[in-house]
């Protein structure tokens, strides 16, 4: 108990200082982040175990590993949403406890609240950082209209198809300015062509304000086409395995073309061996194992 | 293809089908499923009449041949004319209108009551872990007493105006409100609520913002059983001991063998419920009103 009340008068501290919030990136460190979780049949399951990782600021970076490598865990932790059981992270220097300043979120699931519309969803930021509604209001207007949604303002997002809604998301989590963007597989549920327009809409839009990302996916071509870093996890219990460095040039351009260059398909079949292990070993473990529980997290 | 719908046509409609044209072809489906829609509409509400004859008019045959005494179970043409004296006379107690605006205040404000505290206790309850583990033994005991019972305890304690039945029909509601609102709480998107935190927002607007709107749904599925209880909490309460009410008018009329005065009470309560049902389904689809249609009434249950 006393515990949940210093985090609550620590979230208070944080949201004041989000006001200096520096806008531009922040770099991101894990040193030695271990989770655990007491399963609900009591047993100790382990999620992460001592990951270190770095990732400089303005870094795009793509996160792949085989399911239930604690990949979402890792979001979590560096969110401040979830704490690590051992380890620390940095997020611009600072150690993170309680909610990490400046970071927005997308997760896999729509996180868009269903009763209100498009530009009440997308106001939802400024508005509890305080912004006065008008104010809120205009610049959720830009950024709908960024994001090529202006007309569909007074939309509920059940009125809107899939690739739209995770539009919505898209300028619902980059109109604070985050310094760290979180993604939890924000593709993952969309059909192919509309995936492939919203990777090249979350460049663009990333490329204008350079946040430093954490792109946590299954599809490694996906990964490639995006970051300029792949770190590639263990299967559970997820550890960092290996970290390449994507050479591609900026801008990438359209993501489908670039598959066709020589050297993203040595990228892919470089990687994809390392990868493959992990995605087989996991899968040579498949059966109740707690790891699609962990996974939804 | 269109051979087969077009002869099955010419029996059921002759001469709807003139030209060979596409339009004409499309003109005579729209028109033979507007009928067929049309043809069961009427066909349900005929079927709903022909229930409604028959339950009452057997009532009235059965208790005028005397193979049910009309003396314990009532005539249906003595009910009608017990309201109609209800009506011209009034009741022992005054007018009808005022039993019923009796009743119906003491039934609102139990009401009133009961939402706003089963919501407070509910919401508060459903965010704050620790306050909900330490009651919830507490609370299922409660819930599983009688309730009804308490409202000899409120008449006794708090004497035959309106005080003890607005208290009975509030303590009904409040226990339906609350589980509802609560378990309306706990249901709320883990990610809304991460996605809310990440974004800034206060404790006060995660659950303005997103808690609250999200358990309104369970909350407003609760209203349409609390009213009822909110009803029987008053009737009950008049029925323990009141001056005036609808629930005195049928305790009367149980004490003088008169079951026509039950029914035709019973009547008017069905009345007045029915309509507070319209109300709160107007108020739901207002507050509602950002569902997808298709959830409109799985939602209601």
């Amino acid at each position: 108990m006393a515990s949940t009340f210093a985090r609550r008068r620590r979230g208070v501290r944080d949201r004041a200082e989000f006001a200096d919030a520096a806008v531009r990136a922040a770099d991101i460190e894990l040193t030695g982040v271990t989770k655990r979780f007491v399963t609900p049949s009591g047993s100790m399951y382990t999620a992460l175990r001592d990951v270190d990782l770095e990732i400089g600021p303005g870094k795009f970076c793509a996160v792949v590993g085989p399911t239930g490598c604690g990949k979402s865990t890792t979001l979590t932790i560096v969110a401040g949403l979830d704490r690590p059981s051992a380890g620390v992270v940095h997020v611009g220097g600072r150690a993170v406890d309680g909610i990490t300043t400046g970071t927005s979120f997308m997760f896999q699931a729509d996180a868009l609240l269903p009763w209100k519309t498009v530009l009440g969803n997308v106001a939802l930021g400024p508005v509890f950082r305080g912004t006065p509604k008008r104010e809120a209001q205009a610049r959720a207007r830009d950024w709908v209209r960024r994001v090529g949604l202006a007309g569909f303002e007074d939309h509920h997002p059940h009125q809107l198809s899939g690739g739209m809604r995770k539009r919505v998301s898209l300028a619902a989590a980059l109109i604070n300015e985050p310094s760290i963007l979180l993604m939890d597989e924000p593709f993952g549920a969309l059909d192919v062509q509309t995936k492939a327009i919203m990777s090249n809409e979350l460049l663009g839009l990333w490329e204008q304000t350079r946040p430093s990302v954490i792109f946590v996916t299954h599809d490694l071509e996906e990964a490639i086409a995006l970051a300029d870093q792949v770190v590639v996890m263990t299967a559970g219990p997820g550890t960092v395995k290996a970290v390449y460095d994507i050479d591609l040039p900026r801008p990438r351009g359209a993501v489908q073309e670039i598959r066709f260059e020589p050297r993203f398909a040595e990228l892919l079949h470089q990687i994809w061996a390392s990868l493959r292990e992990e995605v087989e070993r996991a899968y040579s473990r498949t059966g109740p194992s707690p790891s699609a529980k962990e996974e939804r997290s | 293809m269109s051979a087969l719908p077009r002869s099955r046509n010419s029996d059921m409609k002759p001469g709807s089908l003139t030209g060979s044209q596409a339009a004409a072809d499309e003109a005579a489906i729209t028109a033979r499923v507007r009928g067929t829609a049309r043809r069961r509409r009427v066909l349900i509400w005929a079927a709903r009449a022909a229930a409604l004859v028959l339950v009452i008019g057997g009532w009235q045959l059965l208790t005028t041949t005397k193979i049910v005494d009309p003396f314990f179970w009532g005539q249906p043409s003595g009910i009608v004319r017990q309201l109609n004296d209800w009506l011209r006379h009034g009741t022992a107690y005054g007018s009808i209108w005022l039993q019923i605006w009796i009743t119906m205040k003491e039934a609102v404000l139990g009401f009133v009551f009961g939402v706003a505290a089963g919501v407070v206790t509910g919401v508060l309850l459903g965010q704050v872990r620790f306050l909900s583990d330490v009651v919830s033994p507490f609370i299922k005991v409660v819930n599983a007493i009688p309730r009804i019972v308490l409202g000899s305890l409120f008449t006794v304690a708090l004497g035959l105006g309106s005080t003890p039945k607005v208290a009975l029909a509030a303590v009904l509601v409040f226990f339906v409100v609350f589980f509802n609102a609560f378990q309306g709480v706990r249901e709320v998107d883990r990610n809304l609520l991460a996605n809310a935190r990440v974004l800034g927002a206060s404790r006060l607007a995660v659950t303005r913002h997103v808690v609250l709107p999200s358990a309104l749904t369970w909350i407003i599925a609760s209203l349409h059983v609390a009213f009822g209880l909110a009803i029987i909490g008053a009737i009950v309460g008049e029925f323990l001991g009141a001056q005036k009410g609808l629930g005195l008018v049928i305790a009367n009329s149980q004490n003088n063998f008169n079951p026509n005065g039950v029914f035709g009470a019973m009547l008017i309560i069905a009345v007045l419920a029915l309509t507070a049902e319209g109300l709160i389904g107007l108020l739901e689809r207002r507050l509602l009103s950002w569902r997808p249609p298709s959830q409109g009434e799985a939602g209601r249950t």
